[in-house]
C-alpha cells in the first residue's frame, strides 16, 4: 500500500504545518499495558424494571438484561409463549422494544410498525402503522430491505424507513406525530439503522455506501421532527461539524478540512462513510459514539488518500453535533471494511483511576479497546482470521496493511481475509457485567477479488469490484465467541455452519442467546459456551434477541426470525447461486442456505410454562 | 401491436434458422445497428429486432455495457442477482420477450429498476437486451458471450462458474 503510506505521510506533514494545537496530554501508560491490571468497574444496574426500551437495551450498547428467572436450571423447558407472523418474508434484523405493557416491532420494507398489548394472554395487536413509501427504495438497498429497529422516548416510537423518512408515532395509539424526509432514494440513499434518542434528539443516519452516497448522522427534535444538526462523514470541516472542540488523539487526524483533502478533488462527494450502525451514549462525558461506513467506491485506485472520515469512529456532542475526537480503523479502506460496528461502553478501575473504555469488534478483524474520553487505542487484537493486515500499532494508531492483498483493476487477488462483510458485520455483540466477557456473533469468510473501474451513475451501485466469498480456515462460515477484552483473548467459541448474522443477548442468570441462519435459536452457558437449549424456528434468525418482564411478572425472551440481510438475501430474493459474484460476492458462500431454511418473518416470544 | 407480432415472427424465424446457422458466428456489426447509429433515432418497431439481438457482437457489447451502466452492480455480473432480481432464471416479473426487456430498461420498473432511457442510447439498450437474453440461455449458443469478467477470479472447484443448460422454450412470452 505504497500510496496509502505516502498519503498518510503527506497528511501528517500538512497537519503539523497548519495545525499547531498541542496534542492531548499523553496517558500515564501507553498501549495495552494500561489494561493489564485494570478491573471492570461495577456500575449500578441501569435498568431494574424489566423493560427493553432501546434496541441494545441501554445507551452503552451492552445488550445485557438484568433478569434472571430463566436460568440454566429451567431453560430446557423454554417454549413459544406466543408468536406473530409479520407477513413480510425478507430479512428481519430488528430488535423488539418493550415499554410498559407494550411490545413494538418494526418490519423490513415496507416498514410496518406493530404494537402488542402484553397485559392480555397471547398479546393481541393493539395497533399497526403502515407508512407511505416509495417502492423504488427496494432497488437501492445494498443488502436486502432490512430495518434494525425502533427507538422509544417519552411516549413516542421513532423509526426510519427504507425510503429515507424518520417517523414519530404516538406509542399508545400508533398515530403519526411527525414524518421528516431526510434523504433521496434517487441518489441511492436509504435508511436501515435504529435511531437512538439522546436529550430529546433523535439520532439517525443513512445507508448507501455501495451507491456513492455521502454519509451523515442527523439529530432531529423528538417533539417536532425538525432537523437540529447534520454531521457529514466527508467534506470540509464545516459540513463534518469539526470545530474548536475537535481533539483527535493521533496526529494523522489533525488538520484543516481533511474530509476533503484526503481525497482526489471532489471525490468526497461520492465518498460513502454512511452511518448505518448503532449509536452509543455516555451521559457523563456527554458524548455519543458511532462508526462511519466504507469509502466509495470499493476500488481504491479511484480515491487515493486516507479518505477521511470513513471507516472510523466519531465522538460528538449530542446537543450540537460538534466532533470531539475521531479515530480511523481502516484508513483508505479497499475491502469494504465499514467502521460502523457498535461500541460497547464499559468503565474499568486502574492504578491511575477510573478509565472509560469502548469495545469495538471491527470488520477488519480486530477487537479494539479505546479510551472513549480521548480516542486513544489501548489494544487491538485479531479476533478473526486476517490476511489483509499485520496488526495495529497502538502508538501511532495505524493499521499495517499487507500490500499484496490490495485489489487492483484487472488483477485478481486471492485469499482476502476477512472478506468484505468483515470478521464481524453489523450483528451486535453483548457484554455481561457478570462474566466480564463480550459475546461476539461473527463470520469466518475469505474472498477473491478483482478490481474494476466504477462508473458513477446516480442511484446505481458504485463499487468497482468483482468478489467471490467462501468459508475461511476450517471451513465453517460462522463463529460465536466469548472474548475477554481486557486480557485480549478468546475464552470459548462455538463454530457455526453459516455466518452468525443475529445479535447476541446476555442475561443476569449467565445465559447467552443467539440465532443461526438455518433457524435455530440457542441459549448457551455464558461461562463455558455449553449449549443448554435450542429451538428450531420457521426461518433463519438474523434479528436481535431481547429479554423483558411482562405485566404477569414473568421473564420472556423475544426474537424475530426471517432470513435475509446481505448474507441471507439469496433465500427471500431467490437469487441464482450459479453466479458466484451475486449479492456482491456473498452468493458464492451461501449456495446451500436455500436448502437449509426458507424465507419467513415471525416474532417469537419464549417463556417458561 | 403490429410491431409486436412482427417481432415475434422475427424471433420465431431466428429460432427456426438457428439450427442451420450455428457455424456462422456473426461478429461483425449488424447492418441494423449501423443504420440505427447513423440515424441516431429509435428504430421503427417493424425492424427485425430478433436478428439484431441474436448476434455475437451485440451480446458481447451488451456484456460490456452491463458492467459500465452498473446493471451488474444490482443484478451481478452473470445475472445471479443481488439488489435486483436474478436475470439468469426462467422467472420474468415483467416479461422476457426482447420487447418487454427493452421496455424494462428504457422505462424502469416500480420496485427499484431505474430508467435508463434518458441516459443510454437506444442501440445500446438493444445490446443490453441481447446480453440479458443470453444470461438465461435464450440465444443460440454460438452467440453467447465469453465468461464474464468475474469468472477470471480464483478457480477452486467450488467457485467455478456453472453454465446453465439451455432450456428449449424458456421464457417465451405468449
Ligand atoms: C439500482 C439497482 C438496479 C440497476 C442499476 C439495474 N437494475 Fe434492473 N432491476 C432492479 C430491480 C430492483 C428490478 C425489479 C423491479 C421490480 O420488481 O419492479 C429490476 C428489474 C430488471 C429487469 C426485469 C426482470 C424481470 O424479471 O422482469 C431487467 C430485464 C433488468 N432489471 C435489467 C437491467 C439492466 C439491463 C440494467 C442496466 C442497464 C439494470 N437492470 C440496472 C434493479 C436494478
Amino acid at each position: 500500500m505504497r500510496l496509502l503510506r505516502k498519503g498518510i505521510f503527506m497528511l501528517c506533514g500538512v497537519a503539523l504545518a497548519c495545525h499547531r494545537r498541542p496534542p492531548p496530554a499523553p496517558p500515564a501508560q501507553a498501549g495495552s499495558t494500561v489494561l493489564r491490571d485494570a478491573r471492570v468497574h461495577q456500575a449500578a444496574p441501569s435498568r431494574v424494571n424489566g423493560e427493553w426500551t432501546k434496541v441494545a437495551g441501554d445507551d452503552q450498547n451492552t445488550r445485557y438484561s438484568p433478569l434472571a428467572q430463566i436460568d440454566a436450571g429451567n431453560v430446557a423447558r423454554l417454549d413459544v409463549a406466543w408468536s406473530f407472523k409479520t407477513g413480510i418474508e425478507r430479512g428481519h434484523e430488528a430488535a423488539p422494544l418493550v415499554v410498559g405493557s407494550m411490545l413494538y416491532i418494526v418490519t423490513p420494507f415496507p416498514n410496518r410498525v406493530h404494537a402488542f398489548d402484553l397485559t392480555h394472554p397471547g398479546a393481541p395487536p393493539r395497533w399497526t402503522y403502515q407508512p407511505p413509501n416509495e417502492p423504488r427504495a427496494q432497488g437501492v438497498a445494498c443488502c436486502d430491505v432490512v430495518n434494525r429497529g425502533a427507538a422509544y422516548d417519552e411516549g413516542r416510537v421513532f423509526f426510519n424507513t427504507l425510503d429515507d423518512h424518520t417517523i414519530a408515532l404516538d406509542a399508545a395509539t400508533g398515530k403519526e406525530l411527525w414524518n421528516t424526509k431526510l434523504g433521496d432514494v434517487n441518489r441511492g440513499e436509504t435508511m436501515t439503522m435504529a435511531p437512538l434518542v439522546v436529550q430529546g434528539r433523535v439520532l439517525v443516519g443513512n445507508s448507501g455506501g455501495e451507491l456513492g452516497v455521502r454519509g451523515w448522522l442527523t439529530a432531529l427534535d423528538a417533539a417536532t421532527g425538525a432537523i437540529v444538526w447534520r454531521a457529514y462523514s466527508t467534506g470540509p470541516d464545516e459540513d463534518v461539524l469539526i470545530g474548536s472542540e475537535f481533539q483527535p488523539f493521533y496526529p494523522q487526524d489533525r488538520g484543516k478540512d481533511l474530509g476533503a483533502t484526503s481525497w482526489p478533488p471532489e471525490r468526497w462527494k461520492l465518498g460513502g462513510g454512511t452511518v448505518w450502525g448503532f449509536v452509543s451514549y455516555d451521559p457523563e462525558l456527554d458524548l455519543i459514539f458511532y462508526g462511519t461506513g466504507n469509502p466509495g467506491p470499493w476500488n481504491g485506485e479511484q480515491r487515493t488518500g486516507a479518505n477521511k472520515w470513513t471507516s472510523g469512529i466519531f465522538a460528538r456532542r449530542p446537543e450540537t453535533g460538534h466532533a470531539v475526537w475521531f479515530y480511523q480503523y481502516s484508513p483508505h479502506d479497499v475491502f469494504d471494511y465499514d467502521g460502523v460496528n457498535e461500541s460497547v461502553l464499559v468503565d474499568v478501575d486502574t492504578a491511575a483511576g477510573l478509565r472509560r473504555l469502548l469495545f469495538h469488534a471491527d470488520r477488519n478483524g480486530y477487537l479494539y479497546v479505546l479510551d472513549r474520553a480521548t480516542g486513544e487505542v489501548l489494544s487491538a487484537t485479531a479476533f478473526g482470521h486476517i490476511t489483509t493486515s499485520h496488526g495495529v500499532d497502538t502508538k501511532t494508531g495505524l493499521i499495517a496493511y499487507v500490500p499484496e492483498k490490495e485489489p487492483h483493476v484487472g488483477a485478481t487477488v486471492h485469499d482476502i481475509c476477512p472478506a468484505s462483510p468483515g470478521a464481524k458485520d453489523w450483528q451486535p455483540m453483548a457484554w455481561s457485567p457478570k462474566t466480564h466477557l463480550l459475546y461476539i456473533p461473527h463470520n469466518n469468510l475469505c474472498q477473491d477479488e478483482e478490481g474494476m473501474e466504477a462508473n458513477y451513475v446516480a442511484g446505481t451501485p458504485y463499487v468497482g469490484a468483482a468478489v467471490k466469498m467462501r468459508a475461511g480456515p476450517g471451513g465453517k462460515r460462522g463463529e460465536f465467541a466469548a472474548w475477554d477484552p481486557l486480557a485480549a483473548k478468546q475464552v470459548w467459541h462455538i463454530e457455526e455452519e453459516f455466518p452468525v448474522w443475529s445479535g447476541a443477548l446476555a442475561t443476569a442468570s449467565n445465559l447467552v442467546f443467539y440465532g443461526t441462519m438455518d433457524g435455530r435459536f440457542k441459549a448457551v452457558d455464558a461461562q463455558s459456551g455449553k449449549l443448554l437449549w435450542q429451538h428450531q424456528l420457521d426461518s433463519g434468525v438474523i434479528g436481535q434477541p431481547v429479554a423483558f418482564r411482562a405485566p404477569d411478572g414473568k421473564e420472556y425472551v423475544a426474537v424475530l426470525s426471517g432470513v435475509g440481510g446481505w448474507a441471507g438475501v439469496i433465500v427471500p430474493a431467490k437469487l441464482d447461486a450459479s453466479d458466484p459474484t451475486g449479492a456482491l460476492g456473498f452468493l458464492n458462500a451461501m449456495r446451500d442456505l436455500p436448502s437449509r431454511t426458507k424465507a419467513g418473518g415471525t416474532l417469537y416470544v419464549f417463556g417458561l410454562p | 401491436m403490429t410491431g409486436r407480432s412482427s417481432l415475434l415472427a422475427g424471433l420465431a424465424l431466428a429460432l427456426a434458422l438457428t439450427a442451420c446457422r450455428r457455424e456462422e458466428r456473426r461478429f461483425s456489426e449488424p447492418q441494423v445497428l449501423v443504420a440505427r447509429r447513423e440515424r441516431a433515432v429509435a428504430p421503427p418497431s417493424s425492424e427485425p429486432v430478433a436478428a439484431f439481438v441474436d448476434n455475437a457482437w451485440s451480446v458481447s457489447e451488451g456484456q460490456r455495457l452491463f458492467g459500465w451502466y452498473n446493471c451488474a452492480g444490482c443484478h451481478s455480473l452473470a445475472g445471479g442477482g443481488g439488489m435486483g432480481p436474478p436475470l439468469r432464471d426462467a422467472t420474468w416479473i415483467y416479461g422476457g420477450s426482447p420487447e418487454e426487456i427493452h421496455r424494462t430498461i428504457v422505462e424502469g420498473r416500480p420496485n427499484g429498476m431505474p430508467e435508463f432511457g434518458s441516459r443510454v442510447p437506444d442501440y445500446q439498450i438493444w445490446q443490453l437486451v441481447a446480453y440479458v437474453l443470453s444470461l438465461s440461455g435464450r440465444l443460440r449458443q454460438d452467440v453467447e458471450p465469453g465468461r464474464p469478467e468475474a469468472i477470471a477470479l480464483g478457480q477452486p472447484p467450488a467457485m467455478t462458474y456453472e453454465k446453465k443448460p439451455v432450456p428449449a422454450n424458456k421464457g417465451t412470452h405468449p
